[in-house]
């Protein structure tokens, strides 16, 4: 008993310093988020609660409702909304079809994916006079459709103006999408699809009744993943129409970007909340898929 | 039967072609516009881009979309590279600002991994918990503190305003810890008993494990801040000090020739980075696949 009671602590202390060593690899970023994101963080929430920087006069949801009368931020919450409603089923989708089709037996298929993350890598930057000069109202797309009898329109300056930008949004984010679900099909054990390749279902009972109940965790995912991506997809509509486009395409940040421009802390904080209490909704659902499904797939 | 599966591999093969056309036309009409002079790009998109630049007689009444040029020139390039140094400059702003980022964060996050790696408890889950959040809040969010802190600090409109903030972001934290959760136990315990340091496992074992998977954090990094937008337009209220990815937009439709000469300058750096590491780069966002560690 004795002998062994210097032995435990000095075990016990061995512990405690290796867990202090531990602490000290986290403390750098540890100490830069806490100054650069959490503790202004707290400021924005405490300014969305005040009526201006000088007076600190506590006015409570003041600033919310004005928020949400403000016709600015109505317009752009429901802008941005339509552009997700729009563009995520299509994200998930299409990049499905990517996957699959990669997974059916054609050739040139490593060449085929090269090309299909290729926008991935490509900035949004440089390729914006592309979609300009092909949407353009004397631009190539009308052109093409006048074969056909159609109207010329300015597509940026019309209500069509989101599907050009959901084009852009798709062009680069279906890659991404589909190397997540290149990794889930390629999960799904082998010897059940040859049992029921053996019992001979068919292709598409093979798809929807197998393939299918896989992915299903992978799909919620990247569902959620693709409307995160969708809020910023300010980038682009900026770097094709400015800082005030057509109403169709002013987004959240847009509305953020312009009341920088004029200080107003309150509006800004109080818009900042509001958007992380949305993504934070998200994001528990992200978290409520997960560990419902996730463990199926780890990997 | 075996007619319908050859008609169908046929069919699916030109699906897959008709889409690959789709996602490699912007880049290749991007480079390839980028060798035409001035006049033959005039003629073809005069229409589109007229309100700036005077009409001239060779314009053509719509824009044609040409692929390859009547003549290759590289009178844009020389314009760009020898003529006018604010292109380059703005190229420079963006290699300052993303360099230090890619960088540093790597270096925190591989430590803060390091540190979730091996090291759990209620505190770490609560932690790394809070990481996922904070990575997947959008610019909306975390730029009003972003533009808070750059005025505390008095960074605001200093390239620092943004390149602090992107050295703490926590992507590469999340992405690092769940590749490190793959090194074998047994690597770290071994290194323990021959009386290694905590720092000693952490260089000599830990990281040259994660060679491969730093790697690929760092393509996905780079190719974030590459290709930034709203941090500058909000950080850096200077002109001059722009990188190139917004000022970009800015070029007027006069000089769309050399735009496009700027346009396929930005992005060999990507492109480059692409054709070398895409292993890495699948590797990397397949590991993404999941919010938990």
């Amino acid at each position: 008993m004795k002998r062994s009671l210097p032995k435990n602590r000095k075990a016990g202390s061995l512990k405690r310093r290796e867990r202090l060593a531990g602490s000290a690899f986290l403390w750098p970023s540890l100490a830069g988020v806490f100054v650069f994101f959490i503790v202004p963080f707290f400021v924005v929430c405490y300014y969305s609660l005040i009526n201006n920087p000088i007076q600190h006069e506590f006015v409570f949801l003041k600033n919310y409702v004005a928020l949400f009368h403000n016709s600015a931020f109505l317009l752009a919450a429901k802008n941005t909304l339509t552009f997700s409603v729009t563009a995520v089923p299509l994200a998930v989708v299409l990049a499905l079809v990517l996957a699959l089709l990669l997974e059916a037996k054609i050739p040139l298929k490593s060449q085929f994916r090269t090309f299909f993350l290729s926008p991935m890598m490509v900035p949004v930057a440089s390729v914006v006079l592309i979609w300009q000069v092909l949407f353009h109202y004397n631009g190539v797309v009308n052109d093409f459709l006048a074969v056909f009898g159609a109207d010329k329109i300015d597509w940026l300056q019309s209500d069509y103006n989101q599907l050009v930008v959901v084009l852009l949004f798709l062009w680069k984010n279906l890659g991404y999408n589909m190397i997540l679900f290149m990794a889930a099909l390629a999960n799904i054990p082998r010897d059940l699809l040859e049992v029921a390749d053996i019992e001979g279902a068919s292709r598409w009972f093979r798809f929807w009744h197998i393939k299918l109940r896989f992915l299903s965790p992978t799909l919620l995912f990247v569902t959620i993943l693709s409307l995160i991506n969708s809020f910023k997809v300010f980038r682009e509509v900026y770097l094709l129409t400015g800082d005030y486009p057509y109403e169709g395409l002013y987004m959240l940040q847009h509305f953020m970007n312009n009341t920088f421009g004029s200080l107003d802390y309150q509006k800004l904080s109080s818009a900042a909340v509001v958007m992380a209490i949305a993504i934070s909704i998200i994001i528990a659902l992200l978290f409520v898929v997960e560990g419902r499904f996730g463990k199926d797939v780890e990997g | 039967m075996r007619k319908r599966r050859l008609l169908l591999r046929i069919v699916l093969t030109l699906v897959a072609a008709v889409f690959a056309l789709g996602f490699l036309m912007p880049t290749v009409l991007t480079f390839t516009n980028s060798l035409m002079s001035e006049t033959e790009l005039t003629a073809h998109y005069g229409a589109v881009f007229t309100s700036l630049s005077k009409p001239t007689a060779y314009m053509a009444e719509g824009a044609s979309l040409r692929i390859i040029p009547d003549k290759v020139s590289f009178s844009q390039y020389i314009t760009v590279l020898f003529k006018s140094p604010e292109y380059l400059l703005k190229f420079w702003n963006s290699v300052i600002l993303v360099v230090p980022i890619v960088l540093l964060q790597l270096g925190v996050a591989a430590m803060a991994a390091y540190s979730f790696f091996r090291y759990s408890g209620k505190m770490r889950s609560v932690l790394f918990f809070f990481y996922v959040i904070l990575m997947l809040m959008p610019y909306q969010v975390t730029l009003v503190p972003n533009r808070l802190v750059a005025g505390w600090l008095h960074i605001y409109n200093t390239r620092a305003a943004i390149i602090l903030p992107g050295v703490f972001a926590p992507f590469s934290v999340f992405l690092l810890t769940k590749f490190m959760r793959r090194i074998p136990p047994s690597l770290i315990e071994a290194a323990k008993l021959d009386g290694a340091s905590e720092w000693r496992i952490f260089t000599r074992v830990c990281l040259p494990q994660c060679r491969s998977a730093l790697y690929s954090i760092a393509i996905l990094v780079f190719i974030d801040y590459w290709n930034m937008v709203e941090q500058p337009l909000i950080l850096l209220s200077d002109p001059e000090k722009q990188p190139l990815s917004v000022y970009l937009s800015t070029i007027n439709a006069g000089e769309v020739g050399i735009a496009f000469a700027v346009a396929t300058i930005y992005m060999i750096p990507t492109l480059l980075l692409f054709l070398h590491g895409e292993e890495y780069l699948v590797e990397g966002i397949t590991h993404s696949g999941s919010v938990k560690g």
